[in-house]
């Protein structure tokens, strides 16, 4: 398709990309290659060229023309002159199919084309504009889309008489908004990113903006749009034929259905033609359809992956120190003899691949946590850290695989080694209980149709089975304790009304509310103001000595760590790189990896600042 | 809420009332010579323009659009041109057969396509491959195709039920059920298999979010996440689907009416529009729009019932 040019450009191979093979394999191509190679888009468009030229070339290749009929042989079985026999009016049917699909694919194209010319102006406008227009066309759009299709195009034959083309067009017209909607939202997406930005301030007019920039956004979406919308035309179109509302002179697939249902106790085959032809052709729209959305998706999987490989690849310099296996510097867990909260053994976490490869996102990790310690896994985005704290918890997505290693908790194993899935029978005892979380996002983490009490009061009542009124005071009593002013109000607040810091506090509270052993802090402050952060943090530290529980702290900040931790381990391309007390670490590291992501965030700054995470760039 | 409610029923008025305009301009601007047609060719002309005075064709369009929207508030929708019945009495023996089909195919849709979407979204696995097939073969044959086909192998070739639907409550509820059967399966194929797939998709979204994960960390069992938090962020979704396609189900139940020879508004609407029988078109339409209304007023009602930002202010 005409996409081509910007996947390939995207989706060109990476060189050097450091994983261990896996992103290699995956074959990078085109949108238009991975349609052809897409065995359904193919069939698809072998049954959409076909029919298409047997349209084109119906006048040359019916025998007959389309209201010829031979009174003298009607409702004739297949021969050779009539080779899928005649209708009740002695009419070919075989050439009547030709005419009919001519009309039916100018028809479909004829509503396509004005729904276009009508929905991509106004969604553009609408999207770059904003302002009234838009709000008037949402108006009008609302008033269309409340409209069944058929109905309006009775009111339309009533008034027009029968024809083919103005259903089509009052049609298209009331289909517009689809392609309004799909234009509109692409458009105010598009419109804010800085390329668009960037272009605007040099000077290029709005107009060149959008062809330029926006036109290349919508239009893949606009193909896929385009083929359903024709296949829906087809139908409806056939509908009108059906009822005997369309123009009785033309030969349509609607009026040889009709036609066939006529004479259903003579010629049951009649019937079969034309819904067989219309069933094939919207078929072929839907499967073209279906195939170009594949293609789309699976190239954004691939930019996707690029986007990692990439990051992955951010310190190059430092990247190509990285030993190959474990290296000595890894801390060494003999298995068995020591007793510890948490135990993580060569861990190797990895997803399935289409082409049967498994890309490893975890591989050959080990670390402990004690009861009363706090360990800081760093590392950058895509390092696997988080892959590791889900593990732990049991909550991968459902696609992954532990590929290698054992995890166990207070002695038990909740990945014995050999398994492929954790646990969940297992885990699902632990979790909430003994081992819990507290998230990177605090808004997307509460359920907002929910009050923050039910959500602190449920967990309480299910896992240590008190009353809900106990539960209750617990919760109050909780939120006070991470430093809310008005636990009252907090509690029979909806999440959308409280802040994101505030937010943070109640999941943090959530989190200790069954007095667990074990938290994993998955980014805990990534998400909040600066001042917000440091609250947080030394909430964090005080409940942590107090409860004397053991902590997994998930962070790509050193300040963090700095402050927080016992340990910490360092995390790359999946790999641990380095492992030991925050004070040798910090004063002495021994990778060269550990070393550029000190030096990139400690340069005479404050711990927590927010340009800590921004400073990481100039590394790369 | 009551706020909410009343501006959303405001607005559904503001709709009837444009829609009400539009139909009424279109069919009167466009349509030809209406004595012409009502009387035949061999009319003279004074005998047309007697029945132009006779049907107020002589008075200005607009002065004629607010004496039928002044009618219609009262009751009166007119009556038909070429049966003189009064359109509103035909569509009060009309509607009942037409929504009784839609509603019992939406609730079978709405129950066949929430179980069969969620159980696809939490199980995934060869329902949900089922599904994803079932959408595109679905999407790929027209209701009133699937209706034909029906009619041609079940009642026709196989003789299991009766072709046409005509019997009415009154000869017992066993046969009125059974001669409805198929109509209904024929409105609800395209339904189900559309339905189910939108409410998977919609359903695995949910699935997804963040907190989500959160309530698994939580303890909580997986039943009361799905049931609970999943299915009930799901719903908005999930109605706005199944509200679309009633809407789409009163233009898609016109040709199943006239396939099964059912006395709903289907045939009435054909004819009408057939004849250009401009105020059953009219009626037909305005019962249209205020179906619509109800429909997605009450699934705003739903929807922010469910969704406490609204709830709470």
């Amino acid at each position: 398709m005409s996409d081509s040019v910007e996947t390939a450009a995207v989706a060109a191979p990476v060189p050097g990309a450091p994983f261990t093979g896996q992103t290699g394999t995956v074959v990078r191509s085109t949108v238009g290659q991975r349609l052809f190679k897409n065995p359904l888009g193919l069939v698809a468009m072998a049954i959409l060229l076909a029919i298409s030229l047997l349209a084109i070339l119906a006048p040359v290749l019916a025998p007959f023309q389309e209201n010829y009929s031979n009174i003298a042989k009607t409702l004739a079985a297949p021969d050779s002159v009539n080779i899928l026999g005649t209708d009740s009016a002695g009419r070919d049917v075989w050439s009547r199919l030709l005419f009919g699909a001519q009309l039916t694919l100018l028809s479909a194209l004829l509503c396509a084309g004005v729904a276009i010319a009508i929905g991509l102006p106004a969604g553009l406008i609408a999207g770059y504009y904003a302002g009234k227009f838009e709000a008037v066309s949402n108006w009008a759009v609302s008033i269309l889309m409340s409209l069944p299709g058929l109905i309006v195009l009775l009111t339309i034959r009533a008034a027009f008489g029968p024809s083919v083309w103005m259903s089509m067009i009052a049609f298209g017209i009331l289909i517009s908004p689809s392609y309004f909607r799909l234009t509109r939202t692409a458009v105010q997406s598009v419109r804010n990113e800085l390329y668009v930005d960037a272009a605007r301030v040099s000077g290029l007019s709005d107009l060149s903006i959008i062809a330029r920039h926006i036109f290349s956004v919508v239009r893949a979406p606009i193909i896929i749009q385009t083929a359903a919308i024709a296949g829906v035309a087809i139908a409806i179109q056939s509908g009108l034929e059906f009822l005997g509302l369309g123009d009785p002179t033309k030969a349509t697939w609607g009026v040889m259905l009709s036609e066939g249902f006529k004479n259903v106790y003579l010629n049951p085959t009649l019937l079969f033609w034309p819904a067989f032809a219309m069933a094939l052709t919207i078929g072929g729209l839907v499967l073209l359809g279906n195939a170009i959305r594949d293609a789309l998706e699976d190239g954004e999987k691939i930019k996707h992956r690029k986007k990692a490989a990439l990051s992955t690849t951010a310190a190059p310099a430092a990247a190509r120190t990285v030993p190959a296996a474990g290296g000595k510097s890894v801390a060494a867990v003999d298995a068995g003899t020591e007793h510890h909260l948490l135990k993580v053994a060569n861990l190797g976490v990895g997803y399935p691949q289409a082409d049967g490869s498994v890309k490893k996102v975890v591989d050959d990790v080990s670390f402990h946590v004690d009861r009363g310690e706090i360990l800081g896994i760093v590392g950058e985005s895509g390092s696997g850290k988080s892959q590791t704290a889900f593990s732990i918890l049991g909550l991968l997505p459902d696609n992954a695989r532990i590929v290698a290693g054992s995890v166990q908790f207070d002695g038990n194993y909740t990945v014995a080694p050999g398994e492929e899935r954790v646990d969940q029978a297992r885990l699902s005892k632990l979790r909430g209980k003994r081992i819990s979380y507290i998230p990177q996002e605090p808004m997307s983490n509460l359920d907002p149709a929910f009050t923050i009490g039910h959500q602190l009061v449920t967990p309480m009542v299910r896992v240590l089975g008190i009353s809900k009124e106990e539960a209750r005071k617990r919760a109050l009593k909780l939120l006070a304790d991470v430093g809310i002013v008005n636990p009252e109000l907090t509690f029979g607040a909806y999440p959308h009304e409280v802040s994101g810091g505030m937010a943070q506090r109640v999941l943090i509270a959530g989190a200790i509310s069954c007095e667990p052993d074990l938290v994993i802090a998955d980014e805990p402050t990534t998400a909040l103001d600066v001042t917000v952060q440091a609250d947080v943090l030394d909430l964090l530290r005080e409940l942590q000595q107090r409860l004397n529980i053991g902590v997994v702290l998930v962070t790509h900040n050193f300040g963090v760590v700095a402050d927080l931790c016992d340990r910490v381990a360092v995390m790359q391309n999946g790999r641990l790189v380095e492992e030991g007390s925050v004070r040798d670490i910090l004063r002495n590291p021994t990778e060269q990896y550990t070393r550029t992501l000190l030096a990139s965030m400690l340069e005479g700054k404050t711990p927590m600042s927010m340009l800590v995470s921004s400073q990481k760039e100039p590394v790369a | 809420m009551i706020r909410f409610i009343a501006k959303r029923l405001g607005s559904g008025l503001v709709v009837l009332f444009v829609v009400s305009a539009l139909t009424f301009f279109l069919l009167y601007i466009s349509s030809g010579s209406i004595a012409r047609n009502i009387l035949g060719d061999q009319a003279t002309a004074e005998q047309v323009a007697m029945k132009e005075h006779e049907l107020g064709l002589d008075q200005p369009l607009v002065l004629r659009y607010f004496a039928w929207l002044a009618d219609a508030l009262s009751g009166n929708l007119g009556a038909s041109w070429f049966t003189s019945e009064p359109v509103a009495n035909s569509l009060a023996t009309r509607i009942p057969v037409t929504m009784t089909m839609v509603f019992a195919a939406m609730i079978l849709i709405a129950f066949c396509a929430a179980l069969i979407g969620v159980i696809a979204a939490v199980r995934r696995g060869w329902v949900d491959r089922v599904v994803q097939v079932g959408a595109i073969i679905g999407d790929s044959i027209p209701g009133f195709v699937i209706g034909v086909i029906l009619v041609t192998v079940l009642a026709i070739q196989l003789g299991l039920f009766p072709a046409t639907s005509t019997i009415s409550p009154e000869s017992g509820p066993d046969a009125w059920l059974y001669s409805m059967s198929l109509p209904v399966i024929a409105l609800l194929v395209n339904g189900v298999t559309g339905g189910a797939q939108q409410i998977r998709s919609a359903v695995i979204k949910q699935l997804e979010r963040d907190y989500v994960r959160t309530l698994r960390s939580r303890g909580i069992g997986e039943r009361e996440i799905l049931f609970k938090h999943v299915l009930r962020s799901a719903a908005p979704a999930g109605l706005t689907v199944l509200s679309l396609q009633l809407i789409g189900m009163l233009g898609g139940v016109v040709i199943i009416e006239q396939i099964f020879a059912l006395p709903g508004m289907g045939p009435l609407a054909v004819a009408a529009t057939g004849q250009s029988d401009l105020p059953v078109v009219m009626g037909v339409v305005m019962y249209t729009v205020v179906v619509v209304i109800v429909v997605n007023l009450l699934v705003d009602i739903i929807n922010g019932w469910l969704n406490p930002k609204v709830r709470v202010s």
